[in-house]
Protein backbone atom coordinates (compact mmCIF):
# COMPACT_ATOMS: atom_id res chain seq x y z
CA UNK A 1 0.00 0.00 0.00
CA UNK A 2 1.27 3.47 -0.81
CA UNK A 3 1.60 6.21 1.75
CA UNK A 4 -0.91 9.08 1.92
CA UNK A 5 1.01 11.54 -0.19
CA UNK A 6 1.49 9.04 -2.93
CA UNK A 7 -2.11 7.94 -2.78
CA UNK A 8 -3.25 11.52 -3.40
CA UNK A 9 -0.84 11.63 -6.29
CA UNK A 10 -2.36 8.49 -7.80
CA UNK A 11 -5.69 10.26 -8.11
CA UNK A 12 -4.16 13.43 -9.45
CA UNK A 13 -2.38 11.23 -11.98
CA UNK A 14 -5.64 9.54 -12.98
CA UNK A 15 -7.26 12.95 -13.35
CA UNK A 16 -4.45 14.27 -15.52
CA UNK A 17 -3.65 16.91 -12.93
CA UNK A 18 0.06 16.15 -12.55
CA UNK A 19 2.70 18.04 -14.43
CA UNK A 20 4.90 16.19 -16.88
CA UNK A 21 7.83 15.60 -14.53
CA UNK A 22 5.66 14.29 -11.69
CA UNK A 23 3.72 12.05 -14.10
CA UNK A 24 6.90 10.51 -15.40
CA UNK A 25 8.20 9.97 -11.88
CA UNK A 26 4.98 8.27 -10.91
CA UNK A 27 4.96 6.09 -14.01
CA UNK A 28 8.48 4.96 -13.12
CA UNK A 29 7.20 4.08 -9.67
CA UNK A 30 4.18 2.21 -11.04
CA UNK A 31 6.47 0.12 -13.26
CA UNK A 32 8.26 -1.10 -10.15
CA UNK A 33 5.53 -1.23 -7.52
CA UNK A 34 2.80 -3.81 -8.08
CA UNK A 35 0.62 -2.51 -5.21
CA UNK A 36 0.44 0.97 -6.64
CA UNK A 37 -0.16 -0.34 -10.15
CA UNK A 38 -3.08 -2.39 -8.79
CA UNK A 39 -4.48 0.66 -7.05
CA UNK A 40 -4.37 2.70 -10.22
CA UNK A 41 -6.03 -0.10 -12.19
CA UNK A 42 -8.73 -0.47 -9.57
CA UNK A 43 -9.53 3.24 -9.45
CA UNK A 44 -9.46 3.47 -13.20
CA UNK A 45 -12.04 0.68 -13.32
CA UNK A 46 -14.10 2.53 -10.71
CA UNK A 47 -14.08 5.68 -12.79
CA UNK A 48 -15.03 3.75 -15.90
CA UNK A 49 -17.82 2.06 -13.99
CA UNK A 50 -19.12 5.36 -12.68
CA UNK A 51 -18.76 7.22 -15.95
CA UNK A 52 -20.61 4.68 -18.09
CA UNK A 53 -23.68 5.12 -15.92
CA UNK A 54 -25.79 8.17 -16.48
CA UNK A 55 -25.83 9.74 -13.06
CA UNK A 56 -26.72 13.33 -13.88
CA UNK A 57 -30.10 14.67 -13.01
CA UNK A 58 -31.56 17.22 -15.36
CA UNK A 59 -33.43 20.24 -14.11
CA UNK A 60 -37.19 19.82 -14.54
CA UNK A 61 -38.69 22.02 -17.29
CA UNK A 62 -41.10 23.37 -14.72
CA UNK A 63 -38.25 24.74 -12.60
CA UNK A 64 -36.63 26.35 -15.62
CA UNK A 65 -39.77 28.20 -16.66
CA UNK A 66 -40.56 29.20 -13.09
CA UNK A 67 -37.09 30.74 -12.79
CA UNK A 68 -37.40 32.56 -16.11
CA UNK A 69 -40.69 34.11 -15.05
CA UNK A 70 -39.33 35.09 -11.67
CA UNK A 71 -36.19 36.67 -13.09
CA UNK A 72 -37.98 38.56 -15.84
CA UNK A 73 -40.45 39.80 -13.27
CA UNK A 74 -37.61 41.80 -11.75
CA UNK A 75 -37.32 44.11 -14.75
CA UNK A 76 -41.05 44.53 -15.36
CA UNK A 77 -41.94 47.44 -13.04
CA UNK A 78 -39.48 49.71 -14.82
CA UNK A 79 -40.74 48.68 -18.25
CA UNK A 80 -44.31 49.57 -17.32
CA UNK A 81 -43.05 52.85 -16.03
CA UNK A 82 -41.43 53.68 -19.36
CA UNK A 83 -44.52 52.71 -21.36
CA UNK A 84 -46.83 54.81 -19.21
CA UNK A 85 -44.54 57.78 -19.43
CA UNK A 86 -45.02 58.00 -23.18
CA UNK A 87 -48.81 58.16 -23.01
CA UNK A 88 -49.34 60.64 -20.20
CA UNK A 89 -48.25 64.29 -20.55
CA UNK A 90 -45.31 65.20 -18.34
CA UNK A 91 -47.11 67.92 -16.37
CA UNK A 92 -49.60 65.46 -14.93
CA UNK A 93 -46.68 63.59 -13.40
CA UNK A 94 -45.39 66.84 -12.05
CA UNK A 95 -48.78 67.50 -10.50
CA UNK A 96 -48.88 64.02 -8.98
CA UNK A 97 -45.37 64.47 -7.69
CA UNK A 98 -46.25 67.82 -6.16
CA UNK A 99 -49.29 66.34 -4.42
CA UNK A 100 -47.23 63.43 -3.16
CA UNK A 101 -44.57 65.79 -1.92
CA UNK A 102 -47.08 67.91 -0.02
CA UNK A 103 -48.75 64.82 1.38
CA UNK A 104 -45.51 63.21 2.46
CA UNK A 105 -44.11 66.39 3.97
CA UNK A 106 -47.24 66.94 6.03
CA UNK A 107 -47.25 63.28 6.94
CA UNK A 108 -43.61 63.50 7.99
CA UNK A 109 -44.29 66.65 9.98
CA UNK A 110 -47.17 64.96 11.72
CA UNK A 111 -45.06 61.87 12.28
CA UNK A 112 -42.22 64.03 13.55
CA UNK A 113 -44.50 65.82 15.97
CA UNK A 114 -45.97 62.60 17.21
CA UNK A 115 -42.50 61.13 17.62
CA UNK A 116 -41.39 64.22 19.47
CA UNK A 117 -44.33 64.02 21.84
CA UNK A 118 -43.50 60.41 22.71
CA UNK A 119 -39.85 61.31 23.17
CA UNK A 120 -40.68 64.20 25.51
CA UNK A 121 -42.99 61.96 27.49
CA UNK A 122 -40.29 59.33 27.79
CA UNK A 123 -37.70 61.84 28.93
CA UNK A 124 -40.06 63.25 31.55
CA UNK A 125 -40.92 59.74 32.76
CA UNK A 126 -37.22 58.97 33.11
CA UNK A 127 -36.72 62.21 34.98
CA UNK A 128 -39.59 61.46 37.40
CA UNK A 129 -38.41 57.90 37.92
CA UNK A 130 -34.91 59.11 38.74
CA UNK A 131 -36.38 61.29 41.52
CA UNK A 132 -38.74 58.68 42.91
CA UNK A 133 -36.79 55.47 42.95
CA UNK A 134 -33.83 56.86 44.86
CA UNK A 135 -31.81 56.04 41.81
CA UNK A 136 -30.77 59.48 40.78
CA UNK A 137 -27.20 58.57 39.95
CA UNK A 138 -25.08 55.56 39.14
CA UNK A 139 -21.99 57.59 39.89
CA UNK A 140 -22.68 60.14 42.64
CA UNK A 141 -19.98 62.75 42.61
CA UNK A 142 -19.60 66.44 42.04
CA UNK A 143 -16.29 65.93 40.30
CA UNK A 144 -16.68 66.20 36.54
CA UNK A 145 -13.38 64.37 36.11
CA UNK A 146 -14.91 61.33 37.79
CA UNK A 147 -18.24 61.39 36.01
CA UNK A 148 -16.93 61.68 32.46
CA UNK A 149 -14.51 58.71 32.62
CA UNK A 150 -17.19 56.64 34.35
CA UNK A 151 -19.20 56.63 31.13
CA UNK A 152 -16.26 55.42 29.09
CA UNK A 153 -16.77 51.77 28.30
CA UNK A 154 -20.45 51.97 29.20
CA UNK A 155 -21.39 54.11 26.23
CA UNK A 156 -20.00 54.39 22.73
CA UNK A 157 -19.84 58.16 23.04
CA UNK A 158 -18.44 60.59 25.57
CA UNK A 159 -21.06 62.90 27.11
CA UNK A 160 -20.45 66.50 28.05
CA UNK A 161 -19.99 66.84 31.83
CA UNK A 162 -19.36 70.28 33.33
CA UNK A 163 -19.23 71.79 36.76
CA UNK A 164 -21.31 74.95 37.12
CA UNK A 165 -21.23 75.13 40.91
CA UNK A 166 -19.79 78.65 40.72
CA UNK A 167 -23.02 79.63 38.97
CA UNK A 168 -25.25 77.84 41.42
CA UNK A 169 -25.76 74.63 39.46
CA UNK A 170 -24.09 71.75 41.27
CA UNK A 171 -23.01 68.59 39.52
CA UNK A 172 -24.59 65.64 41.33
CA UNK A 173 -23.51 62.70 39.20
CA UNK A 174 -24.26 60.58 36.15
CA UNK A 175 -26.55 57.74 35.26
CA UNK A 176 -27.05 55.37 32.35
CA UNK A 177 -30.42 55.62 30.65
CA UNK A 178 -32.20 53.92 27.82
CA UNK A 179 -34.25 56.35 25.78
CA UNK A 180 -36.01 55.74 22.47
CA UNK A 181 -34.29 52.44 21.94
CA UNK A 182 -30.74 53.58 22.46
CA UNK A 183 -28.33 54.13 25.34
CA UNK A 184 -28.19 57.61 26.72
CA UNK A 185 -26.23 59.43 29.37
CA UNK A 186 -28.12 61.32 32.04
CA UNK A 187 -26.00 63.99 33.73
CA UNK A 188 -27.58 65.20 36.93
CA UNK A 189 -27.29 68.76 38.22
CA UNK A 190 -29.01 70.52 41.06
CA UNK A 191 -30.13 74.11 41.62
CA UNK A 192 -31.22 74.62 45.24
CA UNK A 193 -33.76 71.80 45.66
CA UNK A 194 -34.43 71.33 41.97
CA UNK A 195 -32.89 68.41 40.14
CA UNK A 196 -31.97 68.81 36.49
CA UNK A 197 -31.51 65.74 34.30
CA UNK A 198 -29.60 66.35 31.10
CA UNK A 199 -30.19 63.48 28.69
CA UNK A 200 -27.75 63.21 25.84
CA UNK A 201 -26.92 60.82 23.03
CA UNK A 202 -25.36 61.00 19.55
CA UNK A 203 -27.64 62.29 16.84
CA UNK A 204 -27.23 62.76 13.13
CA UNK A 205 -28.13 65.96 11.35
CA UNK A 206 -27.11 69.56 11.76
CA UNK A 207 -27.23 71.69 14.89
CA UNK A 208 -30.61 72.82 16.14
CA UNK A 209 -31.26 75.87 18.31
CA UNK A 210 -32.70 75.24 21.77
CA UNK A 211 -36.45 74.90 22.12
CA UNK A 212 -38.32 75.27 25.38
CA UNK A 213 -41.18 72.83 25.94
CA UNK A 214 -43.54 72.36 28.83
CA UNK A 215 -44.65 68.80 29.49
CA UNK A 216 -46.67 67.44 32.41
CA UNK A 217 -45.68 70.36 34.59
CA UNK A 218 -41.97 70.05 33.85
CA UNK A 219 -39.82 72.32 31.78
CA UNK A 220 -37.69 70.94 29.02
CA UNK A 221 -35.08 72.47 26.78
CA UNK A 222 -33.79 70.45 23.86
CA UNK A 223 -31.17 71.19 21.22
CA UNK A 224 -28.68 69.57 18.90
CA UNK A 225 -25.07 70.50 18.96
CA UNK A 226 -21.95 69.00 17.38
CA UNK A 227 -23.60 65.68 16.57
CA UNK A 228 -25.20 65.27 19.98
CA UNK A 229 -28.79 65.60 21.12
CA UNK A 230 -29.40 67.24 24.49
CA UNK A 231 -32.54 67.49 26.55
CA UNK A 232 -32.55 69.16 29.94
CA UNK A 233 -35.55 68.34 32.16
CA UNK A 234 -36.42 69.88 35.47
CA UNK A 235 -39.12 71.33 37.66
CA UNK A 236 -36.96 74.42 37.74
CA UNK A 237 -38.60 77.53 36.36
CA UNK A 238 -38.38 78.15 32.68
CA UNK A 239 -36.07 81.15 32.94
CA UNK A 240 -33.41 79.45 35.04
CA UNK A 241 -33.49 76.25 33.00
CA UNK A 242 -32.94 78.31 29.84
CA UNK A 243 -29.96 80.02 31.52
CA UNK A 244 -28.53 76.68 32.53
CA UNK A 245 -29.00 75.30 29.01
CA UNK A 246 -27.19 78.18 27.40
CA UNK A 247 -24.29 77.77 29.83
CA UNK A 248 -24.08 74.12 28.94
CA UNK A 249 -24.26 74.96 25.25
CA UNK A 250 -21.41 77.40 25.51
CA UNK A 251 -19.31 74.84 27.35
CA UNK A 252 -20.18 72.04 24.96
CA UNK A 253 -19.12 74.06 21.94
CA UNK A 254 -15.96 72.55 20.50
CA UNK A 255 -13.02 74.49 21.94
CA UNK A 256 -10.75 76.10 19.40
CA UNK B 1 -35.02 54.95 -18.45
CA UNK B 2 -31.46 53.98 -18.00
CA UNK B 3 -32.18 51.78 -15.01
CA UNK B 4 -34.79 49.77 -16.88
CA UNK B 5 -32.34 49.26 -19.73
CA UNK B 6 -29.74 48.17 -17.22
CA UNK B 7 -32.21 45.79 -15.64
CA UNK B 8 -33.16 44.12 -18.91
CA UNK B 9 -29.49 43.97 -19.87
CA UNK B 10 -28.79 42.26 -16.58
CA UNK B 11 -31.56 39.72 -17.20
CA UNK B 12 -30.33 39.04 -20.74
CA UNK B 13 -26.78 38.59 -19.55
CA UNK B 14 -27.85 36.33 -16.71
CA UNK B 15 -29.85 34.21 -19.14
CA UNK B 16 -26.85 33.94 -21.45
CA UNK B 17 -24.07 33.33 -18.92
CA UNK B 18 -25.60 31.64 -15.87
CA UNK B 19 -28.87 30.02 -16.86
CA UNK B 20 -27.19 27.46 -19.20
CA UNK B 21 -25.70 25.92 -16.03
CA UNK B 22 -29.08 25.29 -14.46
CA UNK B 23 -28.69 21.55 -15.05
CA UNK B 24 -25.37 21.53 -13.22
CA UNK B 25 -26.96 23.51 -10.39
CA UNK B 26 -29.93 21.19 -10.17
CA UNK B 27 -27.74 18.08 -10.38
CA UNK B 28 -25.70 19.23 -7.41
CA UNK B 29 -28.78 20.19 -5.42
CA UNK B 30 -30.38 16.83 -6.25
CA UNK B 31 -27.38 14.81 -5.09
CA UNK B 32 -26.77 16.87 -2.00
CA UNK B 33 -30.39 16.83 -0.82
CA UNK B 34 -31.01 13.29 -2.09
CA UNK B 35 -34.62 14.01 -3.02
CA UNK B 36 -36.30 15.88 -5.84
CA UNK B 37 -38.63 18.08 -3.79
CA UNK B 38 -35.86 19.72 -1.78
CA UNK B 39 -33.57 19.78 -4.82
CA UNK B 40 -36.14 21.93 -6.57
CA UNK B 41 -36.31 24.38 -3.67
CA UNK B 42 -32.56 24.54 -3.14
CA UNK B 43 -31.80 24.97 -6.85
CA UNK B 44 -34.39 27.71 -7.18
CA UNK B 45 -33.12 29.51 -4.09
CA UNK B 46 -29.54 29.29 -5.37
CA UNK B 47 -30.48 30.59 -8.83
CA UNK B 48 -32.39 33.55 -7.43
CA UNK B 49 -29.55 34.29 -5.07
CA UNK B 50 -27.17 34.15 -8.03
CA UNK B 51 -29.39 36.64 -9.86
CA UNK B 52 -29.43 38.97 -6.88
CA UNK B 53 -25.64 38.82 -6.59
CA UNK B 54 -25.09 38.90 -10.34
CA UNK B 55 -23.60 42.39 -10.15
CA UNK B 56 -20.67 40.88 -8.27
CA UNK B 57 -19.98 38.46 -11.16
CA UNK B 58 -16.81 39.69 -12.84
CA UNK B 59 -17.03 37.63 -16.00
CA UNK B 60 -14.94 34.74 -14.72
CA UNK B 61 -16.09 31.13 -15.20
CA UNK B 62 -19.90 31.29 -14.96
CA UNK B 63 -20.27 27.63 -14.05
CA UNK B 64 -17.73 27.82 -11.22
CA UNK B 65 -19.32 31.05 -9.97
CA UNK B 66 -22.78 29.49 -9.94
CA UNK B 67 -21.57 26.22 -8.39
CA UNK B 68 -20.08 28.19 -5.50
CA UNK B 69 -23.48 29.68 -4.74
CA UNK B 70 -25.28 26.36 -5.21
CA UNK B 71 -22.82 24.62 -2.92
CA UNK B 72 -23.29 27.21 -0.18
CA UNK B 73 -27.06 26.93 -0.49
CA UNK B 74 -26.78 23.13 -0.25
CA UNK B 75 -24.56 23.31 2.81
CA UNK B 76 -27.01 25.64 4.52
CA UNK B 77 -29.79 23.19 3.75
CA UNK B 78 -27.78 20.23 5.06
CA UNK B 79 -26.87 22.06 8.24
CA UNK B 80 -30.53 22.82 8.79
CA UNK B 81 -31.49 19.19 8.21
CA UNK B 82 -29.04 17.52 10.53
CA UNK B 83 -27.39 19.86 12.95
CA UNK B 84 -26.50 16.96 15.23
CA UNK B 85 -24.39 15.03 12.75
CA UNK B 86 -20.73 15.08 13.55
CA UNK B 87 -18.90 14.42 10.33
CA UNK B 88 -15.47 14.23 11.95
CA UNK B 89 -16.55 11.18 13.89
CA UNK B 90 -18.07 9.68 10.78
CA UNK B 91 -14.79 10.27 9.02
CA UNK B 92 -12.61 8.46 11.45
CA UNK B 93 -14.69 5.32 11.39
CA UNK B 94 -14.61 5.22 7.61
CA UNK B 95 -10.95 5.91 7.58
CA UNK B 96 -9.99 2.90 9.69
CA UNK B 97 -12.25 0.66 7.63
CA UNK B 98 -10.55 1.79 4.49
CA UNK B 99 -7.07 1.18 5.74
CA UNK B 100 -7.90 -2.42 6.59
CA UNK B 101 -9.62 -3.23 3.32
CA UNK B 102 -8.14 -4.97 0.34
CA UNK B 103 -8.09 -3.56 -3.16
CA UNK B 104 -11.24 -4.85 -4.90
CA UNK B 105 -10.98 -6.56 -8.25
CA UNK B 106 -11.17 -4.19 -11.19
CA UNK B 107 -13.73 -6.34 -13.03
CA UNK B 108 -15.89 -6.30 -9.97
CA UNK B 109 -15.96 -2.50 -9.95
CA UNK B 110 -16.46 -2.11 -13.65
CA UNK B 111 -19.63 -4.18 -13.51
CA UNK B 112 -21.27 -2.21 -10.72
CA UNK B 113 -24.90 -1.50 -11.52
CA UNK B 114 -26.19 2.03 -11.66
CA UNK B 115 -28.28 1.32 -8.57
CA UNK B 116 -25.16 0.28 -6.63
CA UNK B 117 -23.21 3.34 -7.74
CA UNK B 118 -26.09 5.67 -6.92
CA UNK B 119 -26.54 4.24 -3.46
CA UNK B 120 -22.80 4.40 -2.82
CA UNK B 121 -22.59 8.09 -3.79
CA UNK B 122 -25.61 8.93 -1.65
CA UNK B 123 -23.95 7.20 1.29
CA UNK B 124 -20.90 9.47 1.12
CA UNK B 125 -20.70 12.24 3.73
CA UNK B 126 -21.52 15.60 2.10
CA UNK B 127 -17.96 16.93 1.97
CA UNK B 128 -16.88 13.84 0.01
CA UNK B 129 -20.05 13.54 -2.04
CA UNK B 130 -19.61 17.06 -3.39
CA UNK B 131 -16.10 16.45 -4.72
CA UNK B 132 -17.23 13.24 -6.45
CA UNK B 133 -20.07 15.19 -8.07
CA UNK B 134 -17.84 17.99 -9.20
CA UNK B 135 -15.07 15.72 -10.44
CA UNK B 136 -16.86 12.71 -11.95
CA UNK B 137 -20.21 14.19 -12.95
CA UNK B 138 -19.40 17.81 -13.73
CA UNK B 139 -15.82 17.12 -14.83
CA UNK B 140 -14.46 20.15 -13.02
CA UNK B 141 -10.69 20.45 -12.74
CA UNK B 142 -8.96 20.42 -9.33
CA UNK B 143 -8.44 24.14 -9.64
CA UNK B 144 -12.12 24.74 -10.31
CA UNK B 145 -13.14 22.53 -7.39
CA UNK B 146 -10.74 24.47 -5.19
CA UNK B 147 -12.42 27.69 -6.33
CA UNK B 148 -15.93 26.38 -5.63
CA UNK B 149 -15.07 24.96 -2.22
CA UNK B 150 -12.77 27.84 -1.38
CA UNK B 151 -10.10 25.45 -0.20
CA UNK B 152 -6.45 24.86 -1.18
CA UNK B 153 -5.54 22.45 -3.97
CA UNK B 154 -3.94 20.06 -1.50
CA UNK B 155 -7.23 19.73 0.35
CA UNK B 156 -9.07 19.08 -2.89
CA UNK B 157 -6.56 16.41 -3.80
CA UNK B 158 -6.86 14.56 -0.50
CA UNK B 159 -10.66 14.92 -0.48
CA UNK B 160 -10.88 13.33 -3.91
CA UNK B 161 -8.56 10.57 -2.86
CA UNK B 162 -10.56 9.84 0.30
CA UNK B 163 -13.87 10.15 -1.49
CA UNK B 164 -12.91 7.62 -4.14
CA UNK B 165 -11.58 5.23 -1.51
CA UNK B 166 -14.93 5.39 0.30
CA UNK B 167 -16.89 5.09 -2.90
CA UNK B 168 -14.94 2.03 -3.95
CA UNK B 169 -15.47 0.51 -0.54
CA UNK B 170 -19.21 1.16 -0.54
CA UNK B 171 -19.66 -0.32 -4.01
CA UNK B 172 -17.55 -3.36 -3.22
CA UNK B 173 -19.45 -3.83 0.04
CA UNK B 174 -22.81 -3.76 -1.71
CA UNK B 175 -21.70 -6.16 -4.41
CA UNK B 176 -20.28 -8.57 -1.90
CA UNK B 177 -23.52 -8.52 0.09
CA UNK B 178 -25.59 -9.11 -3.01
CA UNK B 179 -23.37 -11.98 -4.22
CA UNK B 180 -23.72 -13.62 -0.81
CA UNK B 181 -27.50 -13.34 -0.90
CA UNK B 182 -27.77 -15.06 -4.28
Amino acid sequence: MTNHAQRNLLHAYLDDELDLVRSMDLEDHLAECGDCANEVASYRALREGVMTISLRYEAPEELRSRLLTEIREQERPQIEHVVVQRRVPWWSWAAVAACLLVASVSFMLDLGQRRERTLMKEVVTDHVRSLMAAHLTDVPTSDQHTVKPWFTGKLDFSPEVRDFSADGFDLVGGRLEYVEGHSAAAIVYQRHKHVINVFTWPSSGSDEAPRAIAQQGFNLVEWKQAGMYYCAVSDLNRQELAEFSSMLRRQAAPSL
Amino acid sequence: METSQDASKKVARFEAVILPHLDAAYNMARWMTRNSGDADDVAQEAMLRAFRFFDSFRGENGRVWLMTIVRNTCLTWIRRQMPQQNSAEYDERLHTDLEASLTPESEFLRQATSEQVRRAIEQLPPEFREVILMRELEQLSYKEIAAVTQSPLGTVMSRISRARAMLRQFIAGQRRREVKQQ
